[in-house]
């Protein structure tokens, strides 16, 4: 058993509407596994129920263990979750914000002890923002952003790792390095990682195994140059493409059928 | 950034504190020489408590070499040396903490509530100097030996008439200031004060209906607290119970607005009360004003239970606080029970400021300005704010009473104008100095 998350015919419905049928799904330890799919799909929905932040039937297991039936702080010890849109408040400091995510490792009535402070530098240090640590977080871009958000995750020293469109609000460059970034922490800390991403490129390119979601059902699974095909991809996002295969990385590019308007 | 071999970072020549040797360093920067060097935390941690900033690749290695040799005779799995793996050594680690209160701060914030306690005492028709004050003190804090300059007339006046008001006003002040800050942190409102469920609505309809109905004048003292403080707790447990009902997942606005409603209903009942008893309606109006004209040291033993308790429990939850400024999904996410947090906190806080209510009145403005002063000039952190608020509103308070005794002496002001009054203009000129955002 080295199933690091287990989704066993996962359902939610909120509001009426099923977001996800009999989803199942695993992921093993080590492993990094996407989730694609068009808007609506399910995605952020299906991280949300491995984080145990949503009411779902079905059976989500972490490390072996429900997710209903662990405490919050036993959850948050095993995994680490980047929100698509994370909160960051303005007037905290880098380090402020990445020692919250000492959070479940703190008394609940306690501060933070040399440990912690260690851990988190630890963090920063890994993500390349020593010389921002003292900056107020209303005074970094977008991708330094994206550094501090993922060193709070990192902080908080979970196995597993949940993120909703990591890169979403980056630039192609910076794209490229925090994801180089997250393949490097998860070979060096031996991290599980769980994403949602919207590049089927990228997607391919770093993770080992694609879950393609549509209409809150799993319609492919598998590796990437398996799941990104030409049909798949237009059977299920709607749209035009051109599947290209160099040298075992497949790259989907979008491609306008005919000129529809000629001047 | 994330591809070391691509770039090239900036390097400065630095010296290094063990040994004095120059040499060249890339702050922090991948690709800096200290990367290849890999050591447990046990040895980093030595090496901090030995030199603050970065040393140099001689005296780096010899702390690894020296780990190494130790290592081998502990024969520790290699597993173990892959885990702690360590980058950090150019960052002293004083740079990774929380800003919480500086000694600075405590020191400004004590002094400021020891003076208005002083100035309290001090203020009143009998003159009383405050050295004659300090030494009153002292004198009846056996240890020092010091005999009371005060005759027994103005040793009456100042224990009995002055000093009860004083610590009752601190101890409402600082109450209002935490409980207006904890309410802050929870409903992640900067507008939140510790009335915004319907405490001043329920305490309010309770003191009216005691003040109403209560048929023998002279039991009013007892009741009316009583009655304040009961009305207070119905209205936020109402308040409560219709926004979890309601409002299901998604916290904070629900409840706000749940608020609102008990809070207006509340009000209508009172106004309902007020004109069966027009006569009443000058004595209602008076409490409602707040004010500490009738306080004595029942009041203060009677409040003290609930305030210290109240307070403490905020005080215990201000890294909570923290944790919950970046929203409920996030704290859930890093371990926090939110729901179970807010509700202890909320209770705590109502329970407070309802026994608050209950000897004072309704006194405005305070759980709103002064945890946001503390916010614009010292820290946004709750580790901050909580405690100094606790310490900057009893003061504030002291001497707002104090001033609302002596304006019009020897009638009083009620204390809520003089909290608006001198607060409002304060607070104007401190958004406008500080250019910060409030929340």
């Amino acid at each position: 058993m080295s199933e690091a998350l287990a989704a066993r015919d996962v359902t939610v419905v909120i509001g009426g509407a099923r977001i996800l049928s009999d989803v199942s799904a695993t992921v093993e330890r080590g492993e990094w596994v996407t989730v694609i799919g068009p808007n609506g799909a399910g995605k952020t929905t299906l991280l949300r129920a491995f984080a145990g932040l949503i009411t779902f039937a079905g059976q989500v297991l972490v490390e072996g263990r429900a997710v209903l039936s662990s405490t919050r702080r036993q959850l948050a010890r095993q995994i680490a979750l980047v929100p698509q849109h994370p909160q960051t408040p303005q007037q905290l400091t880098v380090a402020e914000y990445v020692l919250l995510g000492r959070t479940p490792h703190i008394g609940y009535f306690a501060t933070e002890t040399r440990t912690d402070r260690l851990a988190a530098e630890r963090a920063i240090a890994r993500l390349g923002l020593r010389q921002f640590t003292t900056r107020l977080l209303g005074s970094l871009s977008g991708g330094e952003l994206q550094r501090v958000v993922l060193a709070r995750a990192l902080a908080q020293e979970a196995p597993i790792l949940l993120l909703d469109e990591p890169t979403s609000a980056l630039d192609l460059g910076r794209q490229q390095d925090a994801l180089e970034l997250l393949d490097g922490l998860r070979r060096d800390s031996e991290l599980t990682v769980l994403s949602a991403m919207h590049d089927l490129s990228l997607a391919g390119q770093y993770a080992d195994r694609l879950l393609l979601l549509d209409g809150g059902r799993v319609v492919a699974e598998g590796k990437p140059d398996a799941v990104l095909t030409e049909e798949v991809i237009s059977a299920h996002y709607d749209a035009k493409v051109q599947v290209i295969h160099e040298n075992g990385t497949v790259f989907v590019l979008p491609r306008r059928e005919e000129k529809r308007w000629v001047r | 950034m994330a591809r070391p071999a691509q770039q090239t970072p900036a390097r400065v020549t630095k010296t290094c504190p063990l040994c004095g040797k120059q040499f060249g360093c890339a702050q922090g920067q991948p690709g800096c020489w200290c990367e290849a060097v890999v050591l447990r935390r046990e040895t980093l941690a030595a090496i901090r408590t030995a030199a603050d900033g970065c040393i140099c690749p001689a005296c780096l290695t010899a702390f690894a070499d020296k780990e190494r040799s130790g290592r081998d005779r502990d024969a520790d799995g290699p597993g173990e040396v892959k885990a702690t793996t360590i980058w950090a050594k150019a960052l002293p680690h004083s740079a990774v903490r929380s800003r919480g209160v500086s000694a600075l701060w405590a020191i400004i914030a004590v002094g400021f509530l020891a003076g208005a306690l002083l100035l309290g005492l001090a203020t009143g028709a009998a003159s009383i100097g405050p050295l004659s004050i300090i030494a009153s003190v002292l004198s009846h804090l056996q240890v020092f030996h010091v005999s009371s300059p005060l005759g027994t007339v103005d040793d009456a006046i100042l224990w009995q008439v002055r000093a009860p008001r004083v610590v009752l006003a601190a101890l409402v002040g600082g109450m209002l200031a935490v409980a207006g800050s904890a309410y802050q942190g929870v409903f992640r409102n900067p507008l939140a004060d510790p009335y915004l469920l319907g405490v001043a609505a329920g305490a309010g309809l309770g003191a009216t209906i005691a003040i109403a109905y209560s048929t023998a004048r002279s039991d009013i003292g007892l009741l009316l607290p009583l009655a304040a403080f009961a009305g207070a707790v119905i209205a936020v447990a109402a308040a409560y119970v219709l926004g979890r009902s309601a409002g299901g997942v998604h916290g904070t606005s629900t409840l706000i607005l749940a608020g609102v409603i008990v809070a207006l209903f509340m009000t209508a009942i009172q106004t309902f009360v007020q004109t069966q008893r027009s006569d009443t309606l000058r004595a209602v109006y008076s409490w409602i004003l707040g004010g500490f004209g009738t306080a004595d040291w029942y009041a203060v033993v009677v409040v003290v239970p609930y305030i210290a308790v109240s307070s403490a429990i905020i005080l215990l939850h201000r890294r909570v606080l923290d944790v919950l400024s970046l929203g409920d999904e996030e704290a859930s996410s890093l371990g926090i029970d939110v729901r179970r947090a807010r509700l202890v906190i909320v209770l705590v806080a109502t329970a407070g400021t309802a026994a608050a209510v209950a000897v004072s009145g309704l006194i405005g403005f305070v759980g709103i300005i002064i945890p946001h002063t503390i916010r614009l000039l010292v820290s946004p952190s709750y580790r901050a704010i909580v405690p100094l608020s606790l310490l900057a509103g009893a003061g504030f308070l002291i001497l707002a009473d104090a001033l609302a005794r002596t304006i019009l002496s020897p009638a009083e002001l009620p204390i809520g104008v003089v909290t608006a009054f001198f607060g409002a203009p304060f607070f104007a000129i401190l958004l406008r100095t500080s250019r910060r955002m409030v929340m």
